[in-house]
């Protein structure tokens, strides 16, 4: 199987405004496979936004490439398909609003790339069913909720017939509920539709139902695994400036007292079943 | 010493098709040296209340008041209330401006009239407080700085105003979690050492549950729950999960081993107490 993306030796450095560089990333590989749940996580400033504006070619690469299923972003002509394939859900959903009623707001992005009206309708009702937001297809977006607005803006990518979706800090400014009902949209996403999904998140809780945590820190990537490998690494994390979920960490310091636990443990029901 | 908001209502855009009724007849005291978390769903009225709280907005009926002088005023006396409060907003970059850290700082102390040395101090002294190292920053563009940074420059702005009141707006969102600790170290020894009163809006249980020790839920415009933080998260799980809030992952880790039998007292709120509780049940040290 081809990969979905393809990053190979991925450096970006930014001149800003008194000329001095930034080596924002820093000789990057990475590859994510069609239908995998991919979590980024990593310290303020480690390189996690500019990775993912790497993935639908916002940015490009000062040196290595990125491919997005084989499409070299380097190359202008294939700006349109990148497009297309990964879409972008960024951290405030205010700012990717943009007409005054829910379902334009979502046929938006498929009339830019010329669908036909027929087809527009159909793929409009499909991406607002997926995010269960077919009884809000009236409403006026800037006066939903903030978890409304950000599934909207789902619906948006997923109506342009984007095969990944790249989400940077969807869930920052949320609330409680609204975080899980993000989570679970994407998840339900990536399952039923076979959605890739590239997941930025500061919440270790949301990063633990990935396939894979993928861990950045000053513009490289650390280390990577399953949700289980990475956040048992208690210390390493702490470290970085990241923090493992409370059950390891408590597992951590149990074992540190001498009580005999199985390895890693990084949820609270498999730290309570120790106890069983 | 208090701010008070008696029988506060406030709408927006009154009279158009978008008229919103954000805060409805709300009554509050906080008193000097309190720490207040603010939670509620989105949407539900708490930037509009920490606003009519710092005299931005003025209450369309009933009245806010710091010290009985009314903040909508504009008298002189009503000035002077409002700068004793300080609010760093949800997102820092919009309350940064000038060219340099050391020039945004400055900028409020100057405003409320301090003389060249008195600035200086004060930027001096705003900077070693949030831990950020004068010689490195002072000079450099509040904008080339990462997120954790700007956040610090933009409290050390407040802090330089020496405030009575101190209003954080989601002080934790978008920070990872090492610069979110760094950041709470600095407002708790504002509250410590200089008994400044906190009011913090925040989507992090945890944040409300850790720093904390007066808790309002505001749902639909109202506040539905005030309490300490520990009794509600104890006692008010249903209705928090109702209106979209959530309980901190320790109560759940700790309902979970509750689950397996292990004997827990009631009350535990942090890590800390719940190890202790694990190791006497299991007679480790
Ligand atoms: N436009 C820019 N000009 C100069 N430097 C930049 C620019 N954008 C980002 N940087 C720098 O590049 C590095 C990586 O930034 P990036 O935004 O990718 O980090 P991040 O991991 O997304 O951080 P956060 O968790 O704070 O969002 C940082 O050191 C940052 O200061
Ligand atoms: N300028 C405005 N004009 C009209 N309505 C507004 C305006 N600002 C806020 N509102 C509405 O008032 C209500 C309360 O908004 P407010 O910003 O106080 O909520 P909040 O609790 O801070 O939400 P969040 O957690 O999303 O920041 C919301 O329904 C919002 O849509
Ligand atoms: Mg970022
Ligand atoms: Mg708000």
């Amino acid at each position: 199987m081809e990969p979905v993306i393809e990053v190979q030796g991925l450096t970006h450095v930014y001149i800003d405004a008194e000329n001095t560089k930034v080596t924002a990333l820093d000789n990057i590989d990475l590859q994510i496979m069609p239908g995998e749940f991919v979590a980024v996580i990593g310290a303020n400033g480690s390189g996690k936004s500019t990775l993912a504006r790497h993935l639908n070619a916002l940015l490009l690469p000062s040196e290595g490439h990125v491919k997005i299923k084989g499409m070299d972003t380097m190359e202008e002509d294939n700006l349109w398909d990148i497009r297309q394939t990964v879409g972008m859900v960024f951290q405030n959903p205010d700012n990717q609003i943009v007409a005054a009623i829910v379902e334009e707001d979502v046929a938006f992005g498929p009339e830019n790339i010329g669908v036909l009206p027929e087809e527009i309708r159909t793929r409009v009702d499909d991406a607002l069913k997926a995010v269960d937001m077919t009884a809000y297809r009236t409403h006026a977006p800037h006066l939903l909720s903030g978890g409304q607005k950000q599934r909207i803006a789902i619906a948006g990518t997923l109506a342009l017939g984007s095969e990944c979706i790249v989400l940077d800090e969807p869930t920052a400014m949320l609330d409680p509920k609204g975080r899980k009902e993000i989570l679970s949209t994407m998840l339900r996403l990536n399952k039923e539709k076979k959605i890739t999904v590239v997941y930025i998140t500061h919440f270790m809780v949301e990063a633990m139902l990935a396939d894979r945590v993928v861990v950045m820190s000053e513009g490289k990537i650390r280390f990577q695994g399953t949700p289980r490998e990475v956040f048992s690494r208690v210390e390493e994390l702490e470290r970085l400036g990241l923090e493992a979920p409370l059950a390891a960490k408590v597992a951590f310091e149990l074992r540190k007292s001498g009580m005999k636990l199985p390895k890693e443990i990084i949820t609270n029901e498999e730290l309570a079943a120790a106890f069983g | 010493m208090s701010m008070k908001l008696e029988h506060v209502s406030y709408t927006y855009m009154p009279g158009t098709p978008y008229e919103k009724e954000a805060l409805k007849d709300i009554s509050l005291e906080i008193k000097k040296g309190e720490f207040v978390a603010v939670i509620g769903h989105t949407g539900s009225g708490k930037s509009t209340l920490v606003q009519n709280l710092n005299g931005l907005l003025h209450p369309t009926k009933g009245n806010a008041s710091l010290d009985g002088v009314d903040l909508s005023g504009k008298s002189n006396e009503a000035k002077m209330a409002r700068g004793r409060i300080g609010m760093v907003f949800q997102y820092p970059e919009h309350q940064l401006f000038a060219e340099t850290v050391y020039e945004d700082i400055a900028f409020g102390p100057q405003n409320l009239g301090l003389n060249y040395e008195e600035t200086d101090a004060r930027v001096k002294d705003a900077m070693k407080f949030v831990g950020l190292d004068f010689e490195t920053y002072a000079g450099r563009s509040p904008f080339s700085l990462s997120g954790g940074q700007m956040r610090r420059v933009a409290i050390a702005g407040v802090v330089a105003m020496n405030p009575d009141y101190l209003i954080l707006d989601e002080p934790s969102a978008g920070l990872d979690p090492g610069s979110r600790d760094a950041v709470f170290a600095e407002v708790m020894e504002l509250y410590k050492k200089r008994g400044t009163a906190i009011i913090m809006v925040t989507h992090s249980m945890e944040d409300a549950a850790q720093f904390a020790k007066r808790m309002l839920v505001v749902y639909d415009g109202r506040i539905i729950i005030d309490g300490k933080p520990g009794e509600v998260f104890l006692k008010e799980k249903e209705q928090l999960l109702k209106v979209g809030m959530d309980v901190p992952e320790v109560y759940k880790l700790a309902d979970a081993l509750r689950d397996k039998g292990l004997r827990l007292p009631k009350e535990i709120t942090d890590a800390k107490t719940l190890l202790a509780e694990i190791k006497r049940r299991k007679g480790l040290r």
